[in-house]
């Protein structure tokens, strides 16, 4: 069984169709990649994945249950992570209170007996706070722990967001361009990253991305689209060979 | 410059840093306990306001501040808790009941304004809550069995196991002081745990809480209700305070006068909520002062310079300081002040004094400087 499965997903704004009946599969411990044209509905396919938007038609399966209408908040729940293309970091407050409320999924206290601050929560912080300690050490954040977004760099602000999502201890992580407004060496670093999150952590991880470099170090997969189908479905080299996407990029 | 050595966890977690804080909190409390001896009637009367008005500024910190939901209906909240003493007060309910009643049914009415709030943000929210402010001043005022309608009702000084607390006596202003302090805790409480991170979170960015696995709805309602049952509390006090209550006390500038609190206090810390209280509650003596002293004092002046009608500017002054309305107006000015040039209020004002001693001469006067926030996507909205 696969870990995620689209089936003939569907998203219409009015009269234009973004994604137009696509459907394809992400098996466990692989890293699959879209790309496309802009506006091909690769972020769209995110949206509808992390239940943003809600499909027009078709169906999503994760982990063989159906979650086309489950409401936003549970998809964290429910083992999806995911970044932004725009970076949504919580900008006044600090990096680690904003890796913290990654740790929201696993909380395990009332807002009772937060309000009073019981010995609960003090150990359930303990907890949220070493796992956290974890990812920092893994993404070479230590440096900026206690500075608020607001003062970060865009690249180091990438990187925040990738741990913000990993601090959900996720099953699958969508990566919405995690290279984009990164330099040579910082996308070197996410390539690095990338295939540690897999092989360490053991996290599949579906991306959108168009750094081709960084497309063909990193990935099992391509899905390529336009106009919201798919064109090609394989290996990077599969893909880029692909006389349909030839015709999408290059045109003729 | 006190560099901050990290080794565990508490070091974050607990609430006062370092030792440093024990002194400074330890005096600032030692002070606030002898204040009733050290200071005359009159002003013991206006630090009730202040207590009473920072209570209010917390809950509403809760809410603006740490929420991102601004409210301006923030008088009716405190007018049902006001209300909720005063009807139980008179069936003879027990002040420690009914205290904790008043609060209690306040935070549900927060609770349920909260649900329409789910659905709007900005300045639509703002508009929503000024109409239940609205609402809540002419139900009293029309519900004469319950509030005793435009009459008004009159609040007995409370009366604690036989003891009575009279308005202005020390007792009422231990409890004021007493409640403060227990407010502030479970703010506290709040902000440094998950729950407290969410409603950051929620005022930062609401598409990223929800992809973290946050519940709008639940977080949303949450803040509203502790916003209001802690107004409500206050609400509890203000009744006693002030012994009586007619609904033209809860009017739209009330709750503006809340805002004002929280923008001159600071918006990103608990401090500037009582900071804020003691300017708002300071700026009723200076208007009366303005209204008394300051066209005699200007005219005397210009008549012992030989100005030529010295006797009508005197009467111009008067006018224009006794004008309906001034308070009004000088709040305008003092928001759009406070806006353009202390976003961070005075709080934040002492923040930047502080630094400067303690990094003098080093200090930069970029260091609080804040780059703007990078484009994000409205569309998830």
């Amino acid at each position: 069984m696969s870990l995620l499965q689209l089936d003939e997903i569907t998203l219409r704004f009015g009269g234009l169709t973004a994604v137009d009946g696509v459907s394809f599969a992400v098996e466990r411990g692989e890293i699959l990649t879209l790309i496309g044209p802009n506006g091909a509905g690769k972020t769209s396919i995110f949206n509808m994945i992390s239940r943003l938007y809600s499909p027009s038609g078709g169906r999503i399966h994760f982990e063989g249950v159906d979650i086309t209408r489950v409401p936003a908040h549970e998809i964290a729940e429910r083992g999806i992570a995911r970044t932004f293309q725009n970076i949504e970091l919580f900008d006044n407050a600090t990096v680690l209170a904003n890796l913290l409320v990654g740790r929201h999924r696993h909380r395990t206290t009332r807002i009772y007996e937060d309000m009073l601050f019981l010995p609960k929560v003090r150990k359930a912080e303990y907890a949220n706070r070493h796992r956290v300690e974890e990812v920092i050490e893994f993404l070479d954040l230590q440096r900026y722990r206690e500075l608020l977004i607001t003062n970060l760099p865009y690249g180091v602000r990438k990187v925040c967001e990738l741990a913000r999502a990993l601090c959900t201890e996720p099953k699958l992580l969508l990566l919405d361009e995690p290279s984009s407004g990164l330099n040579v060496e910082e996308t070197d670093d996410m390539v690095y990253w990338i295939n540690d999150i897999r092989s360490e952590l053991g996290i599949t991880v579906l991306m959108v991305e168009h750094d081709m470099t960084l497309v063909n170090r990193v990935s099992d997969r391509v899905v390529a689209l336009n106009y919201g189908k798919i064109l090609a479905l394989g290996t990077p080299s599969e893909v880029a060979r692909d006389r349909g996407v030839i015709a999408a990029y290059i045109g003729a | 410059m006190r560099p901050i050595f990290q080794t565990d966890y508490d070091q974050d977690i607990r609430l006062l840093r370092h030792p440093g804080y024990w002194w400074s909190y330890g005096t600032l409390l030692l002070l606030a306990l002898l204040t009733p001896f050290a200071v005359g009637a009159y002003l013991q009367s206006q630090i009730i306001f202040v207590l009473i008005y920072s209570i209010v500024g917390i809950g509403l910190l809760i809410l603006a501040g740490f929420t991102g939901q601004i409210s301006l209906g923030h008088a009716a909240f405190l007018a049902i808790g006001a209300y909720t003493a005063g009807y139980m007060q008179a069936r003879g309910v027990p002040f420690l009941i009914y205290l904790p009643l008043a609060a209690l049914l306040t935070g549900a009415v927060g609770a349920i304004v909260g649900f329409p709030a789910l659905r709007l943000s900005g300045i639509y929210l703002v508009i929503a809550t000024i109409a239940f402010g609205f609402i809540v001043e002419e139900v009293a005022a029309r519900w004469e069995s319950v509030t005793n309608g435009n009459d008004g009702m009159r609040i007995k000084q409370i009366d604690l196991f036989g003891v009575t607390l009279s308005r202005d006596g020390y007792g009422f202003y231990y409890l004021c002081l007493g409640l403060l302090i227990l407010v502030v805790l479970i703010a506290l409480n709040i902000l440094r745990s998950p729950t407290g991170r969410a409603f950051v979170a929620i005022r930062d960015s609401e598409t990223a809480a929800r992809s973290m696995g946050i519940n709008l709805a639940v977080y949303k309602v949450a803040a509203f209700s502790i916003s209001a049952a802690v107004t409500g509390l206050a609400g509890c006090l203000y009744a006693h305070k002030l012994s009586f209550i007619s609904p033209e006390m809860f009017t739209l500038l009330l709750s503006v006068e809340f805002i004002i609190v929280i923008l001159i206090g600071g918006v990103g810390s608990l401090h500037g909520a009582v900071l804020g209280s003691i300017f708002v509650v300071m700026v009723d003596p200076f208007l009366s002062y303005l209204k008394d002293d300051m066209p005699r004092i200007l005219g005397g002046l210009a008549q012992a310079v030989g100005a030529p009608n010295a006797a009508a500017l005197q009467e111009t002054l008067s006018a224009i300081a006794s004008a309906a309305g001034l308070k009004g107006a000088i709040y305008g000015v003092i928001i759009v002040i406070f806006i353009i040039f202390e976003p961070y209020g005075l709080y934040g004002r002492w923040l930047k004094i502080r630094l400067y001693f303690e990094l003098f001469p080093l200090y930069k006067k970029a260091t609080f400087r804040r780059q703007k926030t990078y484009v994000k996507s409205e569309r998830n909205r």
